[in-house]
């Protein structure tokens, strides 16, 4: 065995949900200074609570950032890549953040709150780049954006079980459809509640100050317990969104890769005017892509790690960003950017592993519904 | 089920306990080392009738986390692995020493785990920062 060693400091930052995290045996480790639970029973049987029944996740690490007023839209539709205008309110939607070579910033999801109102959800690690990066681009503009990630804690409840749960908070949030979104008075408090998630599954992501996020937590657990709901943390996470097809940002995609190349061509409309980025877009567009984030599955025992060689027809074709085993195929799983645009699923790839070489194929993602028919 | 008390152990965490006829050893990893790895989600065990040398790598246990190699205790000849861990990797979790055991050595010299930490020492070890 190697040697193992705690990497937990006193200068991380933590949520509204730690103390009580603590008292479940959550296990913390540091996310881009953030201390956070990787898991309080096992990964595994977290991610298969999602899958099955229902998890509870505390995501108050994210950043949230309000952008109001009568050219809120027309800053939203000028720096993501996605038609906002598409978006009545009560309606979310997923999007890149784009700089001028068409490179991702982040990958957000914002609501329509208003016709003059929208609320974004921005990751940690990126939070203050973002909002630094909207503040600027709003020069000139009449829209005020503020950062109000400070104010909010955010709890994420997933799985087939969440549209029962969710009614002990909030019986409306049960009538949203996916993507659907709300704003409502819970406990006293403004709360936003979209059925949106990271997991692949139903589910829902809920927005409140923190003074409530403690309440919020117990009155779902308490309530979901009966249904097999249990508290999940960053390893689960991870696992379930990597089956799902979902990336991380920072991981697989960055400001050095395009939404093209990563798979995500559905997020760009071209067509929707003018936007930061948009001509990068197009000219890749026109040139073809040299390189595309496959999904890669092991046809062979073995687990795949990040950064781990792909060989294709004999030759390094890249490197794996995000590998796991995946707990609902019982398989190695993992994307990777190749540099070769022409791979269909079946092709044949070699994975290196511990000094040898681990049978692959490309696969079509999400991974996780592959052996469902 | 090997009595933690009763083994010895190494400071990559196996434990190494004499089986109960005194002419077979069984290997597996700790509580602590467990608890670290999280799930364990494959293992690949030696092949029965090897000859290991102690400190030598003999299998690997790969959780989501990373992969751990496992060493040899002591040297002797490997008698025996656990299929069941194949199959169902989270045994190693659930049960490290009970039927999450990972192998059985015949050894050539059981007097060669004397230098490995008895159950008290491994918990003053575990208790100091350096493991």
């Amino acid at each position: 065995m190697i040697h193992l060693v705690d990497m937990t400091t006193e200068t991380l930052k933590r949520t509204p949900l730690y103390n009580h995290q603590q008292d479940l045996g959550g296990r913390f480790v540091d996310f881009h200074g953030w201390e956070l639970p990787i898991q309080f029973s096992s990964i595994i049987r977290e991610h298969e609570a999602v899958r099955q029944s229902c998890g509870l996740f505390d995501v108050s690490h994210m950043g949230q950032i309000d952008i109001k007023g009568p050219d809120a839209l027309k800053l939203l539709q000028k720096i993501q890549s996605n038609d906002a205008s598409k978006v009545a309110v009560g309606r979310a939607m997923y999007a890149h953040i784009l700089n001028e070579k068409g490179g991702v910033v982040d990958d957000i999801i914002f609501s329509r709150l208003g016709e003059e109102r929208f609320f974004v959800v921005v990751n940690a690690a990126t939070a203050e780049k973002d909002f630094a990066w909207m503040t600027s681009h709003a020069k000139g503009l009449n829209v005020q954006v503020t950062d109000r990630s400070r104010e909010y804690a955010m709890l994420a409840l997933q799985g087939p079980s969440a549209v029962k749960i969710i009614t002990t908070i909030s019986p409306s949030a049960a009538e949203l459809k996916r993507f659907g979104a709300l704003e409502e008075r819970i406990y006293g408090q403004h709360v936003i509640i979209t059925r949106t998630g990271y997991t692949g599954e139903d589910g829902f992501e809920i927005v409140m100050p923190v003074e409530i996020s403690v309440r919020v937590w117990r009155t779902l657990s308490v309530n979901g317990h009966s249904q097999g709901l249990l508290p999940c943390g960053l390893g689960a996470r991870d696992t379930l969104r990597l089956e799902a097809g979902y990336l991380l940002y920072g991981t697989d995609i960055d400001d050095q890769h395009t939404p093209f190349e990563a798979g995500y061509g559905w997020v760009v409309k071209l067509k929707k005017g003018d936007f930061i980025g948009k001509a990068a877009l197009e000219r890749q567009k026109t040139e073809g892509l040299r390189r595309k984030l496959y999904g890669i599955r092991l046809t062979e025992k073995g687990v795949p790690r990040a950064g781990a060689d792909v060989r294709v027809d004999g030759a390094k074709a890249g490197e794996l960003a995000s590998a796991t085993f995946s707990p609902t195929l019982k398989t190695g799983i993992g994307v990777g950017y190749l540099d070769r645009a022409d791979l269909a699923p079946g092709a044949i790839v070699e994975v290196s592993a511990r000094g040898r070489g681990l049978a692959g194929e490309i696969v079509q993602m999400p991974f996780y519904k592959l052996d469902r028919s | 089920m090997a009595n933690p008390e009763k083994c010895r152990y190494m400071e990559s965490h196996e434990w190494i306990c004499s089986d109960e006829d005194g002419a077979t050893a069984t290997i597996g990893i700790s509580d602590h080392a467990q608890k670290e790895i999280t799930d364990v989600v494959f293992v690949d065990l030696p092949a029965v009738g090897r000859t290991v040398t102690k400190g030598e790598a003999v299998a690997v246990v790969e959780s989501v986390k990373a992969a751990f190699d496992i060493y040899a205790p002591i040297s002797g000849e490997v008698v025996a692995v656990n299929g069941e861990v194949g199959e169902n990797p989270a045994l190693v979790n659930e049960s490290p020493h009970g039927n999450g055991w990972l192998y059985r050595l015949k050894p050539a010299d059981i007097k060669e785990a004397d230098s490995l930490m008895d159950f008290a020492a491994y918990q003053e070890f575990l208790k100091s920062a350096t493991h």
